[in-house]
């Protein structure tokens, strides 16, 4: 009796221990990031002897960290709120007009899904050009700019996701608001799209994933320094400073607290959203 | 339920839209620049060139051990996430008491970008090793691959294992009950049982995991860079850097469409065999 406790006492623990072991390059930038740059070369897994800041603020400012996290914040709320909004409509419609347009439509977005971004950088980026120089709308170094190409790049998993949904529901409360003397446009947005409640949180947390984190897309639009998201910025500030790497590790540790207070809030949405968004996908 | 024209139009037309202006527009514009010879500047004209970029792609030592490095490092990372995942998985479907604060840890690195976590291990392959004497692992042409098959699998490891967890939960009681009263011991319900039941995760998970790898770019980009003699650089780098660091539009686009053909067909082609052999609960 005792002895199976403690071998149940022992397999967590050790299964506890490996899971820290895991995570090492974590604790690795977390525990240099606030040591000096002797101590740091004399023993890097150390614990730290004191806890010193200097870092941090160097670090906090060459990124230029806040505006960054503004935004970024700013880009990934907005071409979300864009993306839910839109492809919940268009999903919805799809859906409920089964016509041969919908039907070609919907397999054209689905399809697109497997075009990687790497075939369609370079001539994306010729045609916001082109829109820029001939009707002088920004598209390039801008934010709303990059907003309207996630949108374009979000709608096929969006209304993806959205369909599938949708196709499940039954259409007779629809029909029911219909007679009520709602027009399509409220019994869409006071009917449905609170039914569809699931569904936007797993576009979301998709999304969050994927906008906050992109590298690609941004870098190739957004040049000025007033424009940078995180990622861009820390590229950046890993590119153009003979890197002192207590900074960087303190740059580095600042980059993923959103991320880690993001995932302790959210996490029981995060892990079905991913769930369901991998086993629809 | 009828609707009528102009609620359609509105609902579907914005985000078709964009849809078409982001995506299907620049990959048709991208299949056209694919037979033409242009360095990117609007002052020079574009040279029709025929198939001669998609033959001059075959003679281009860079590129094709560029691309081979990559098929290389998709099968083992393909293989490392998967094996990993579906271990995490079996562990944290256990009845051990930490199981929740496992799969919590082992998650945390997919929310984390590609290219801040390229920048994490950095921080491990460069400078830690160097500090206990392993030497640089990001310069070396071998160890380079090694180190991004293990920055790979420690980000995506943790999402495969959601989708296997999803797996595992849906194996009905009353099947895991049955193999044990027979008589089945762990490993043979493990592979008799488990695996077989499981083959739909398998599906999504060597989808998602042989796209992602093949398509590598952050964690090429910030952990390795295309290394010395380019020996690390990866295809989505290849075709970066061809269209703008070396300015050849038409040849880096031709690449571009001839990455979009390989994926397309080997995703297929793995969705359609793995499909196969998914066996009725």
């Amino acid at each position: 009796m005792n002895s199976t406790k403690f071998g149940r006492v022992l397999l967590n623990t050790i299964t506890v221990l490996l899971c820290l072991v895991y995570l090492f390059p974590i604790y690795l930038i977390l525990t240099n990031s606030f040591k000096s740059r002797a101590q740091m070369y004399e023993n890097m897994i150390s614990l730290p002897k004191s806890l010193s800041l200097q870092y941090y603020a160097s670090a906090l400012e060459k990124m230029n960290f806040f505006t960054s996290v503004k935004n970024s914040l700013i880009l990934t709320v907005v071409s979300i709120l864009v993306i839910v909004i839109f492809s919940s409509m268009t999903a919805w419609m799809f859906a409920r007009s089964k016509n041969r347009l919908s039907t070609a439509l919907f397999n054209l977005l689905v399809a697109t899904m497997l075009i990687p971004f790497q075939t369609i950088m370079m001539p994306l980026m010729q045609e916001m050009n082109w829109i820029g120089n001939t009707f002088g709308i920004k598209m390039t170094d801008s934010v709303p700019g990059l907003i309207f190409m996630y949108l374009g790049f979000g709608a096929g998993m969006g209304v993806f996701l959205y369909h599938g949904f949708v196709t499940g529901i039954p259409v007779s409360l629809e029909e029911a608001a219909t007679i009520d003397g709602c027009n399509t446009w409220k019994t869409f947005w006071s009917i449905v799209f609170p039914m569809l409640k699931p569904t936007t949180m797993t576009v979301i947390i998709l999304d969050v994933i994927w906008i906050w984190n992109d590298y690609l897309l941004p870098s190739l639009t957004l040049k000025s320094t007033g424009n940078r998201t995180i990622p861009i910025s820390t590229a950046k500030f890993f590119g153009q400073y003979t890197i002192s790497w207590n900074e960087a590790m303190a740059a580095l540790v600042v980059t993923i607290i959103p991320v880690v207070i993001f995932y302790l809030i959210c996490q029981k949405y995060i892990v079905e959203g991913v769930a369901a968004g991998a086993v629809k996908g | 339920m009828k609707i009528k024209k102009g609620w359609y139009a509105l609902f579907t037309a914005p985000l078709m839209l964009v849809f078409f202006c982001v995506v299907v527009i620049p990959f048709f514009i991208g299949i056209g620049y694919s037979f033409f010879s242009w360095d990117g500047l609007a002052k020079h004209r574009a040279v029709f060139v025929g198939f001669q970029n998609f033959i001059n792609v075959f003679q281009d030592g860079r590129f094709i051990s560029s691309a081979l490095r990559t098929t290389v490092f998709t099968l083992i990372a393909v293989l490392t996430v998967n094996i990993l995942g579906i271990f995490f998985a079996l562990v944290v479907t256990t009845k051990l008491r930490v199981r929740n604060l496992a799969r919590t840890m082992l998650f945390m690195p997919y929310l984390i970008g590609g290219l801040i976590l390229g920048y994490i291990w950095k921080a491990v392959f460069q400078e830690y090793f160097l500090n206990i004497g392993w030497g640089n692992w990001t310069t070396d042409s071998v160890k380079g691959i090694a180190a991004m098959v293990i920055v790979t699998t420690w980000q995506m490891a943790g999402y495969v294992m959601i989708v296997y967890i999803t797996g595992i939960m849906a194996i009905p009681n009353d099947v895991m009950e049955a193999a044990s009263v027979d008589g089945a011991g762990y490993f043979q319900t493990l592979f008799k049982v488990k695996f077989p039941l499981l083959m739909p995760s398998f599906t999504i998970c060597l989808f998602l995991t042989l796209s992602n790898c093949f398509k590598i770019y952050d964690v090429n980009v910030s952990l390795t860079g295309a290394g010395p003699g380019n020996a690390l650089e990866m295809y989505s780098l290849n075709i970066y850097n061809e269209i703008f660091s070396l300015s050849n539009f038409g040849y880096g686009q031709a690449k571009a469409i001839i990455f979009f053909l390989i994926i397309a067909v080997v995703t297929l082609a793995q969705v359609t065999i793995t499909k196969k052999r998914e066996v009725a609960m």
